[in-house]
């Protein structure tokens, strides 16, 4: 079957659509697409409310802190175990996959939807469940789930041991449910991507943000089924008494963290290569440049996803593991970072030679390269296994990670939102409010946590409610350096509101925008801003790749995607 | 090879050097390319600004000259990751691999929420009436090796030494061997370094690294009443 | 809800119809997810020499006869799909039921299995081999469930002569509990 060229269907039966069809049982991708967005913003804020908290303890230790009161132990546990959840499965999967991916594919690929819609809402709805679950867990008896987010038996397994018989097990449930509800939206991801796609859509004119998404619903999908499983056992080790991760019966905690982390490893590219999708698009637009070396990019992106699949195990060098193994896994681990490497390489490359204007969109995408770099090359300490002896557990890894996960999570987040807003709701979001938004989130993010990599250099361990009883770490010098990442925390917190103003303020009185404000080449900029249920009049057709910028011999310095020659 | 570390957390075992030039060696080969990039990253941004009447370039970044810039970065850096892997396995290889002779060992049991050492006393044997148990407490004698085995009554658990550079999680079911030859004296942090529940964060060791005399002074003062599991 | 499918549901620009592409993808799932579970039984079935005690107490003809089962009502979804692109709903509806009929004997089988065994003292807490045992062939049921009702939600189409292509989908999918039953049978039932 052929795609056709006439006309999309419109809503012509549909006049009438009730608010609950509309908007609330809704198949429409966009509809979709933006009930994931504000659902994971809801989590986001939720999970950044916890960081707060947990980091006022830190720098306070045993003082109320204003809008919670005192943290217990147990409740510092619990917080930082839903902070580390929720902002992966709940806040940076469905935003950067099920939220830009829903809304973007069948308009980036000329489509009128994805291709199951109602498989599509069902995704949503599972998702939704998920979240309520866990939002659940906080208000059980014992308190919601204080094991870490990575759960380790027999911690995990065992009510004696973890005193939250509730919430272990709600946690559990809400992290499957998400799991399933990703591999419900694969489903249309991939089938969209490679059979929906407009006429003369070559694989090499597909927009890399599509790429990305797609090869990350892959991975998200090769690698989620054996801890599918191990949750499966460690819900049956809780609830029914089960043996499967208990030493004393013949089980393995060991095993625990290999299912755990098989998963674990992949799933940090799972949400790297959404982000870096969205970064190529913006960047390319505002420096009017082809992406450089499109193919590099797409062979890198896959080899990286592969090799993900080996280097599960430096999360457990320390564990217990056979230290032979472990040097396997220096090797693996320690090589991935090359073609990571050539990625960040070949997008600073397509800046050479650009005209690069500094929109609020451009300054994120170009500070998720700056910050990413320096989470890329703090890895290396932690895959040289000899260095990971000291570092593991320490603060110097969490450093690590949200120089990684909060470029990935939160600044090509926002580079994404500021380029598509327009699209997405026909008006512009203030530039102004949008440079002081970008300022005020990027400073203090440094400030939280280049200290914090001192800190852990120092020996400031992990998931420690307070510091005051090691007396080599309670020292002044220290603790405020706690202090300083604590008040950059409540900065970086009070600028956001910067962001949620403009958000929703712009929905409604932003300045109007055209179909394609920003000049660009992809064809969700040929469909009107908002589009329409159907999003395209006429269904477009492709005569070139996305990224025809500054072509020479040409008046304007781009060229759609669906234009004829 | 200018510790730095050292300047963060004190150095007192003699792995822990080795840890740390490990450490130093990865900041300089990891800085020196973070750096480049940083600094490319930030004249193109300045350079390639947009200008009135200029036009972007078309650049498709598939000839040889364009690619060249990425592919020598990239060779340079593979050999830089074999440097680096080579270094990263001695390290691990001579702390995990290798056991070197001990001249005492003590049993290290973790629990929610604390840590029991047994000594083994006076005749330096373990297992025998005279070891000496203690809570939270740890007393080695200051450039003598030592294994230590390591055990945990309940959850996984982590003992960990910061000065030493020690680090080792601890498995119910199993017990995992490990060494250290102390060079400084003094008295340091034990922690946990493993999520364990409630108590993780009050779960404190101290140790006490002591000169032969200091040490022989001190297992004088205790009983010899030792709890063997 | 009214819905109407959207143009993007009837391109096909692989030229592979998109209905195949999501039970693949549907499949490829699954196979990492019980990958996963056999995988952690035959590492922990390695370390464990004991583990060969408990399943000499497993019902080997019973896990044949269900082998032997499932693989006859494979046959009939086979012959279910050939009656369909024969555009033969009557017959492709009665083969239909035919495998649902071997998936109910399936379940009967397995019942009566492990209704003995749990009266013999074989629980799921028993010890670790039956938890593997209850856990790998509970969850390969609930698949085998899940087969028979889609299954039977297809058939009432095919009798009206609609979604005739969905027999084929649903016969992968079937194939796979198949074959996942296939790499049980011998790890929970042979290897003793």
């Amino acid at each position: 079957m052929s795609s056709s060229t006439h006309a999309a269907h419109h809503d012509d039966h549909h006049h009438h659509l009730s608010f609950w069809q509309k908007y609330i049982f809704s198949t429409d991708h966009k509809v979709i697409g933006m009930q994931y967005l504000l659902t994971g913003i809801f989590m986001g804020v939720i999970g950044g409310y916890m960081s707060y908290v947990f980091r006022m303890q830190l720098a306070f230790p045993g003082k109320e802190v204003p809008f919670f009161g005192l943290v217990t132990a147990a409740e510092y546990n619990s917080l930082i175990t839903n902070h580390g959840s929720i902002m992966i499965f709940w806040f940076a999967m469905p935003v950067l996959i099920a939220a830009f991916g829903n809304y973007l594919i069948p308009l980036m690929i000329g489509a009128d939807d994805m291709v199951f819609p109602r498989i599509n809402r069902l995704s949503y709805q599972i998702f939704l469940l998920s979240a309520l679950i866990l939002i659940a867990s906080f208000f059980v008896p014992g308190g919601g789930f204080g094991g870490a987010w990575t759960a380790y038996p027999p911690l995990s397994a065992k009510a004696e041991y973890n005193l939250t018989p509730w919430g272990s097990s709600l946690w559990l449930l809400a992290v499957a449910l998400e799991f399933v509800a990703f591999l419900l939206g694969g489903i249309n991801f991939i089938t969209t991507l490679m059979n929906a796609r407009a006429k003369g859509m070559k694989y090499t004119d597909i927009p890399i943000v599509l790429w990305m998404i797609v090869i990350a619903s892959i991975l998200f999908m090769a690698s989620v089924g054996p801890l599918i499983a191990g949750a499966i056992m460690l819900l049956f080790d809780q609830m029914i008494g089960t043996g499967f991760f208990d030493p004393a019966r013949g089980g393995d905690p060991i095993l625990w963290q290999h299912l755990f982390w098989f998963f674990g490893h992949p799933e940090v590219y799972v949400v790297l290569l959404p982000a870096m999708g969205i970064v190529a698009e913006v960047m390319t637009t505002f420096s009017r440049k082809k992406l450089f070396a499109y193919k590099t990019v797409l062979f890198t992106t896959i080899a990286t996803g592969v090799l993900s699949f080996f280097v599960w195990a430096h999360h457990q060098f320390i564990a217990g593991i056979d230290p032979r193994m472990a040097n396997i896994f220096v090797v693996t681990t320690v090589l991935i970072s090359i073609p990571i490497a050539e990625m960040l390489f070949v997008y600073i490359a397509t800046l050479y030679g650009g005209s690069i204007r500094f929109t609020t969109a451009m300054l994120f995408a170009l500070a998720f390269l700056a910050t990413f770099l320096i989470g890329g090359v703090t890895g290396i300490f932690l895959g040289a296994s000899g260095a990971d002896i000291y570092f593991h557990d320490t603060y110097f890894v969490i450093a690590h990670f949200h120089y990684t996960f909060v470029p990935i999570a939160v600044i090509a987040v926002f580079a994404g939102l500021y380029y598509w807003f327009p699209k997405m709701f026909g008006r512009f979001m203030n530039e102004k409010l949008g440079k002081i938004h970008f300022w005020g989130t990027f400073i203090p993010f440094n400030t939280i946590f280049l200290p914090l990599f001192f800190t852990g250099a120092a020996g400031d361990h992990r998931r420690i409610f307070t510091y005051a009883n090691f007396p080599q770490l309670a020292t002044p010098g220290l603790q405020d350096l706690r202090i300083i990442a604590t008040y950059s925390v409540v900065a970086i917190m009070l600028f956001q509101f910067v962001f949620f103003w403009n958000f929703f303020y712009s929905m409604f009185r932003g300045a109007k925008a055209g179909k394609n404000p920003w000049n660009a080449n992809t064809l969700e900029w040929v469909a009107p801003s908002p589009p329409p249920h159907g999003n395209f009049d006429v269904f477009p057709e492709v005569y070139r790749g996305p990224y025809e910028f500054s072509v020479p011999g040409r008046d304007q310095d781009f060229w759609p995607q669906n234009e004829k020659a | 090879m200018m510790n730095f570390m050292s300047l963060l957390r004190e150095s007192a075992s003699t792995f822990a050097n080795d840890i740390d030039n490990l450490i130093a060696w990865v900041a300089i080969l990891g800085g020196f390319w973070w750096l480049i990039a940083e600094g490319v990253l930030l004249w193109l941004i300045v350079k390639f600004r947009h200008k009135d009447g200029v036009k972007a370039q078309y650049i498709t970044g598939e000839k040889k000259e364009e690619m060249k810039w990425i592919h020598w970065p990239h060779n340079i850096i593979l050999f830089c990751d074999l440097v680096i892997i080579v270094m990263a396995i001695k390290v691990w290889h001579h702390v995990k691999q290798e056991l070197p002779p001990a001249d005492d060992t003590i049993r290290v049991i973790g629990q929610q929420w604390s840590w029991r050492f047994i000594h083994s006393g006076k005749d330096g044997i373990l297992g025998t009436p005279d070891d000496v148990e203690k809570v939270d407490e740890l007393h080695v004698k200051v450039g003598q090796t030592y294994h230590f085995k390591l055990e945990t009554t309940d959850v996984l658990h982590n003992f960990s030494v910061p000065v030493f550079r020690l680090k080792q999680d601890v498995i119910p079911g199993r017990v995992i061997t490990g060494w250290f030859k102390p060079t400084m004296t003094g008295t340091f942090d034990i922690q946990c370094a493993e999520m364990c529940g409630i108590g993780h964060g009050i779960m404190m060791g101290r140790i006490h690294v002591e000169t032969p005399e200091q040490y022989d002074q001190w297992l004088a003062t205790q009983q010899n009443v030792a709890q063997t599991h | 809800m009214g819905m109407q499918t959207p143009v993007a549901t009837g391109r096909s620009v692989t030229g592979i119809p998109t209905g195949r592409l999501a039970v693949w993808w549907i499949v490829g799932s699954e196979i990492v997810i019980f990958g996963g579970l056999l995988m952690y039984y035959i590492m922990l079935r390695n370390k464990f020499d004991f583990w060969s005690e408990s399943s000499a107490h497993t019902n080997t003809f019973a896990g044949a006869l269900n082998t032997f089962i499932l693989l006859t009502s494979s046959l009939f979804i086979v012959m279910a799909h050939y009656y369909a692109e024969q555009k033969d709903h009557i017959k492709s509806f009665k083969y239909i039921w035919a495998t649902i009929g071997g998936g109910l004997c399936f379940l009967l089988v397995k019942s009566m299995e492990w209704t003995f065994e749990i009266m013999s003292g074989y629980t799921i807490t028993s010890e670790l081999f039956w938890s593997f045992y209850y856990t790998a062939a509970g969850i390969h049921a609930v698949h085998v469930i899940a087969g028979m009702v889609i299954m039977g939600i297809i058939s009432f189409d095919v009798l009206q002569r609609k979604n005739m292509h969905r027999v084929e989908l649903i016969g992968i999918y079937w194939h796979f509990v198949d074959i996942v039953w296939i790499f049980l049978f011998p790890l929970l039932y042979i290897a003793k």
